[in-house]
């Protein structure tokens, strides 16, 4: 009986190796290999080119940012959300909302938001300040990234302090630790696996993110996305491409192991 | 405890978060009725945008292919998932052990190298259209299926199966009664992420979309590097009520399911 039951993962066994696997020998095979079909190590390589390694820089640092921002936003709302008893359901599924609206839609609602004759400027306009460029630079990107993933960092850091048990607190402060004190030793050490797992879902995409710095960087800031994206799209040039991304993957799965994986779970229970 | 004026302070914080992220929103939706095409003119009140929404053809060709995508996909991922689950309850450790490491490899990295990866091997050994949005889509959606699935069976009581088949039920019959029952929660969890993941995605779908097909994440994409049709202000509009109504039914159905359970531990 128990060795028929195996057999339930067939389906899904051969779709990873098809879909999963085999896709990324491919990404692997052209990137190892140029026109001709031989082997090298050029297109690898290739990020040490001054345009690409700046490009990865800029990524880095605008993932940096917005992971950073987004945590310490999160944070202390996750906190407050995560004590507050009253319909807090209704409110933390709110604030999960904007999640469910097309990536697509948010980026464009908050390009009319920053726009020269958006809204942020027409109030500015109201009391005599005159219009602020806020779109087309990098700080654009950071606010862009930031607003997208904010949700995917506030879920798992309250998922994480809903678990703290409420009896901890209490017994520390009955024993007379200060509000300082239960902070740093239960609410923040059991919030970790939260942390951790916001941190990865807001880095990962935003450090390949190309779309955002497309649409809110006016082209004008090449992302180490934006780099891919066009090795594909416009110069055609697939071998160099995929040796990007070979990079990009190990540079990622790099970050993750530095990380640890503690906190994937807390995807869950959304 | 807490003092009231921090009780204040963190009413403040979350209001402000909570203004900041739906501003967007606001303006997107009070635009979709602005007969001006200028974003920052207020024409008047008009519907126009939406009828013209409903009459042109690529906005509805891209709206169909977008919830036929999202739907099969997630319906695949969940069955694909499920029994992926409850296979590995039963397999050896190492088995389980490399399995999840490759499925957790598309919710890890990047999408635009799962996006570039999938397109070149449909590039490479048959063609871009449906098929390959299909097959990235339910591979993005998978992972998620067995991250919610796998902790519920195996914290599910294995004795009641195996007194199933005791009394004589086919495993057929007792996965159908037994197992399905005890994971469901699981498996809508699973199936609402895939679907989500997928309707959200632009960047895997952007690379493995054959030519002259769109979804809505792409279509705009496109507008908003042409200049936007308010057309897509009256779209957007339109799914986030959708969305905001489909959110407080599911919300509604657990609160009452909820309501039931605590009635019926009641009883007991």
């Amino acid at each position: 009986m128990k060795s028929k039951r195996i057999c339930l993962t067939a389906p899904y066994l051969v779709w990873s190796v098809g879909f999963i696997v085999l896709p990324l020998v491919i990404v692997l095979v052209y990137g190892l290999t140029n026109d001709n079909g031989n082997l090298t190590l050029a297109n690898l390589a290739a990020i040490a080119d001054p345009i690409h390694l700046s490009a990865l820089g800029q990524s880095l640092l605008i993932a940096f940012g917005s992971t950073a921002i987004s945590l310490i936003v999160c944070y202390p709302l996750a906190y407050i959300l995560s004590r507050s008893h009253q319909s807090s359901r209704l409110v933390i599924m709110l604030f999960v909302l904007p999640m469910w609206i097309n990536f697509m839609l948010r980026i464009l609602a908050l390009q009319m938001v920053l726009a020269n004759t958006g809204i942020i400027n027409t109030v500015l306009g109201f009391f005599g300040i005159p219009a602020q460029h806020l779109l087309y630079n990098r700080r654009a990107i950071l606010i862009g990234m930031t607003y997208d993933y904010l949700p995917f960092m506030l879920l798992p850091l309250y998922n994480a302090m809903c678990r703290i048990d409420r009896d901890l607190i209490d017994a520390a402060a009955d024993l007379g630790a200060g509000r300082f004190v239960i902070f740093r030793k239960i609410v923040l050490p059991l919030s970790m696996p939260g942390v951790i797992s916001g941190i990865i879902m807001v880095f990962i995409p935003s450090i390949s993110e190309f779309a955002i710095a497309d649409i809110l960087g006016g082209s004008k800031i090449l992302l180490i996305g934006n780099v891919i994206e066009q090795e594909f799209s416009l110069t055609n040039n697939w071998h160099l491409g995929s040796g990007l991304s070979v990079v990009l993957m190990i540079f990622i799965f790099i970050s993750m192991a530095i990380m640890n994986r503690r906190g994937e779970s807390e995807v869950q229970a959304l | 405890m807490r003092s009231r004026g921090q009780k204040i302070l963190e009413r403040i914080y979350v209001v402000l978060i909570f203004l900041l992220m739906y501003m967007p929103i606001f303006i997107l939706i009070v635009c979709s009725f602005n007969a001006s095409k200028a974003r920052s003119v207020w024409g008047g009140f008009t519907l126009n945008w939406y009828v013209s929404m409903f009459q042109d053809p690529d906005v509805m060709a891209a709206v169909r292919t977008s919830l036929l995508l999202t739907t099969s996909a997630a319906v695949i991922a969940t069955v694909l998932g499920t029994l992926a689950c409850v296979g590995m309850t039963v397999a050896s450790r190492r088995f389980k052990k490399v399995l999840m490491s490759v499925t957790n490899i598309p919710m890890l990295n990047a999408d635009i190298v799962t996006g570039i990866a999938i397109m070149l091997l449909f590039v490479r050994f048959w063609r871009l259209g449906f098929a390959s949005m299909l097959a990235a889509h339910v591979t993005l959606g998978v992972p998620y299926v067995i991250l919610n699935v796998m902790p519920k069976i195996e914290g599910m009581n294995q004795s009641t199966y195996e007194a199933a088949l005791d009394l004589g039920a086919t495993p057929a019959y007792a996965f159908r009664k037994i197992i399905i029952p005890d994971i469901l929660p699981g498996i809508l969890s699973g199936f609402l992420l895939a679907f989500t993941i997928s309707l959200d995605d632009f960047v895997v779908t952007y690379f493995t979309k054959g030519a002259g097909i769109n979804t809505i994440s792409t279509m705009i994409y496109q507008q908003v590097r042409r200049g936007i049709n308010p057309e897509m202000y009256a779209l957007s509009t339109i799914l986030f009520l959708l969305i905001l109504l489909v959110l407080w039914a599911v919300n509604r159905i657990q609160a009452v399911q909820e309501g039931n359970g605590r009635r019926k531990e009641a009883a007991r």
